[in-house]
């Protein structure tokens, strides 16, 4: 769990898009095609943010890439494996095993304590909450600062420290690829810097990669790669110089 | 499934006071139910014993004798007809007999093989006919009917039905009914005599007094020695009937069938005898049937709702535990188990309360005599039946918000 993963040169990308688009009600007069021929690869470790206006069509391309939503078309490669066309358990299979997930409003389940949240990833693939699933939970906490706050429910704690407990939560199966949502959309400047600066911390520690939509270009200048979508395609893509300093 | 436990016990303990609110719901529906079974089975088997008064739960009585023609090819009279015109036809009018009073053909041996039935408990030969009893210059007609006493105690209970004297008829011993006993005024150790058409009669001692908790059937038996009713009914070492007491009050009819295959004499149980009782006590069967089905639905309507409201008010739960890699058929199972631990607990705590309910009832509830009209019991199968059939209808009440949990869309649940 702990440790850097190794960077092998010759491991597919996380996530390898081709051409794919995504259409809305195919078929009825509202019918809207919001991506038009997405490609898009995502390698190991990379710390990326997408950027673009409200419509530009992020958060459906999100969905796809994190196996919430179906493509209408084109291809999708999760490590090496096509599964835009997969049935419905082995795309959640896949989000368990591989994807981690970080909302705008935290989503922490209110019926369990910061710590059971999460384990509850760890639950859900063993079966049962396990010691070394604990011992992991209670790792990350400490790592997110929480180390006091591992009993308390989610309605204890304040937006920042939920916030933080649910970066712990989407990095507890060691995910290849962690989806952020506006992360810090939902937090006052101090707490955003902070949370920020965990998914940071964890992409160089744990060599997980990171992909962010955020509004903030201040955020997105912080990270090494800028992917800008605009009316459903992607219209800039660029590596950021020198981002370590800033990003911690 | 220790995932869809913990979660499916997680948001029930979430739920407060709604989820505290429908197992009360719960509970007290099924305690009615557990009260109206218990209690409706307890209230017809007293409703039946002092109905039947002294008649046992089946009669083993010799076949009717019947009238057959002498000459061969007319003995059936719808045959008559279609025999046509052969010559030489007689045209026979055959009378039915009357039924004399008859032993049953060595009843002895029957009643070694009735005893060999698993079912019987219980077996009582006795002697029964016409008689008259008469003090001074009051006659009343009535039955003499000849008893073993230990066996006839253990047919019929009269040792509990005796209000004055005892159970015990040496030769020259009487026990006569309350109402009798008023209308010809006499006591216990007053003498009255007994005749019947193949005696003049004697004098006996009136050796205990009873209640049947009916004046008719008070004012019917007479109850003698059996030897002293041989002699009075001149059926020397014969019996005219054998009662018998089976081990289910309700499953008489069976053991009757049962009994008839293998023994050649007339079986009759209770409710061959007593239709009319046995129809008011199926209807009563019937309605309790339908209040318990509908205590059942509205136990089950109640289940559905909550948990359709629980589905709508978690819905980005469910949407983040799709998105973290909880299949649809595990958030399936998480709301079908919220089901089912409503139902368990409900039916838990509802055959509590419905077993001290019935403790409560059956303490109030008297009959015209004072006696407790039931008397309620621990019931486990019963119990065991409930709990089984709360946990099924609990799945079943959440099948439909679990589907509807299990079909909610990831991506639009968490943008809720």
């Amino acid at each position: 769990m702990s440790g850097t993963r190794p960077q092998n040169s010759d491991a597919p990308p996380v996530v390898a898009m081709h051409g794919v688009r995504k259409t809305f009600n195919p078929g009825l007069p509202t019918e809207a095609e919001v991506l038009h021929g997405i490609d898009l690869v995502v390698q190991r470790g990379e710390f990326a943010s997408l950027i673009g206006p409200s419509g530009s069509g992020k958060s459906t391309l999100l969905n796809l890439i994190g196996l919430l939503d179906w493509p209408s078309g084109g291809d999708y490669l999760l490590n090496g494996v096509p599964i835009g066309a997969a049935n419905d358990d082995t795309r959640t299979r896949a989000r368990l095993d591989t994807l981690g997930f970080v909302f705008q409003f935290h989503h922490l389940l209110p019926a369990f304590s910061a710590l059971e949240n999460v384990m509850l990833p760890g639950l859900m693939r063993e079966g049962r909450f396990t010691e070394a699933g604990r011992a992991n939970a209670r790792a990350l906490l400490t790592a997110v600062g929480l180390a006091n706050a591992a009993d308390k429910r989610p309605a204890e704690l304040s937006g920042g420290m939920q916030q933080r407990v649910a970066i712990a939560r989407s990095l507890a199966l060691a995910p290849d690829l962690v989806l952020a949502d506006e992360p810090t959309g939902n937090l006052d400047t101090q707490s955003a810097d902070d949370a920020f600066a965990l998914l940071r911390r964890f992409n160089q520690e744990r060599g997980c990669a990171f992909l962010i939509v955020t509004h903030d270009p201040r955020l997105a200048a912080r990270c090494d790669r800028v992917i800008e979508l605009r009316d459903g395609i992607v219209e800039h893509d660029r590596k950021v110089l020198a981002p370590a300093q800033s990003g911690v | 499934m220790r995932f869809e436990w913990t979660v499916a016990w997680r948001f029930l303990r979430e739920g407060g006071a709604q989820t505290v609110l429908i197992i009360v719901g719960a509970t007290l529906g099924i305690a009615f139910i557990v009260f109206i079974t218990g209690f409706l089975g307890e209230l017809q088997r007293d409703i039946v014993q002092r109905t039947l008064g002294v008649q046992p739960h089946i009669t083993v009585k010799p076949v009717e004798e019947v009238a057959r023609a002498l000459r061969g090819g007319i003995a059936e009279p719808g045959d008559a007809a279609a025999r046509g015109t052969a010559a030489g036809q007689v045209l026979a009018d055959i009378q039915p007999r009357g039924q004399r009073l008859r032993s049953i053909d060595q009843w002895q041996s029957m009643v070694v093989r009735l005893r060999e039935n698993p079912d019987v408990v219980a077996i009582s030969p006795l002697v029964s006919g016409p008689g008259l009893v008469t003090r001074g210059d009051s006659n009343k007609s009535l039955a003499i009917v000849g008893i073993v006493p230990e066996a006839y105690a253990q047919v019929t209970r009269l040792d509990k039905k005796l209000i004055a004297g005892i159970l015990r008829v040496d030769p020259g011993d009487v026990l006569l009914g309350r109402d009798l006993a008023d209308d010809l005024g006499v006591e216990v150790g007053d003498p009255v005599r007994l005749s019947t058409p193949n005696s003049t009669g004697d004098t006996y001692r009136v050796r205990g007094i009873f209640d049947l908790g009916a004046k008719n059937l008070n004012q019917l038996y007479a109850f003698v020695g059996l030897a002293t009713a041989q002699a009075l009914h001149a059926l020397p070492g014969g019996v005219t009937s054998i009662d018998v007491t089976v081990t289910d009050l309700w499953d008489a009819q069976r053991v009757a069938a049962d009994l008839g295959r293998s023994i050649p004499h007339l079986v009759e149980s209770w409710i061959t005898v007593n239709k009319q009782l046995m129809v008011a006590l199926s209807n009563q069967t019937l309605m309790t049937r339908m209040i318990r089905v509908t205590f059942g639905m509205v136990v089950a309507i109640g289940v559905a709702s909550v948990l359709m409201v629980a589905v709508v008010q978690k819905t980005r739960e469910i949407g983040i535990l799709r998105a973290m890699g909880a299949t649809r058929s595990r958030v399936l199972r998480v709301f079908l188990l919220q089901g089912a631990l409503i139902g368990l607990i409900g039916a838990v705590l509802g055959c509590a309360a419905g077993y001290a309910l019935g403790r409560l009832m059956s303490g109030l509830l008297r009959s015209a005599d004072g006696t407790q009209l039931f008397i309620a019991r621990l019931d486990f199968p019963l119990y065991a039946y409930t709990l089984l059939g709360a946990i099924m209808l609990g799945v079943l009440a959440a099948a439909l918000p679990a589907r509807r949990a299990a079909r909610l869309d990831p991506a639009e649940a968490i943008r809720m």
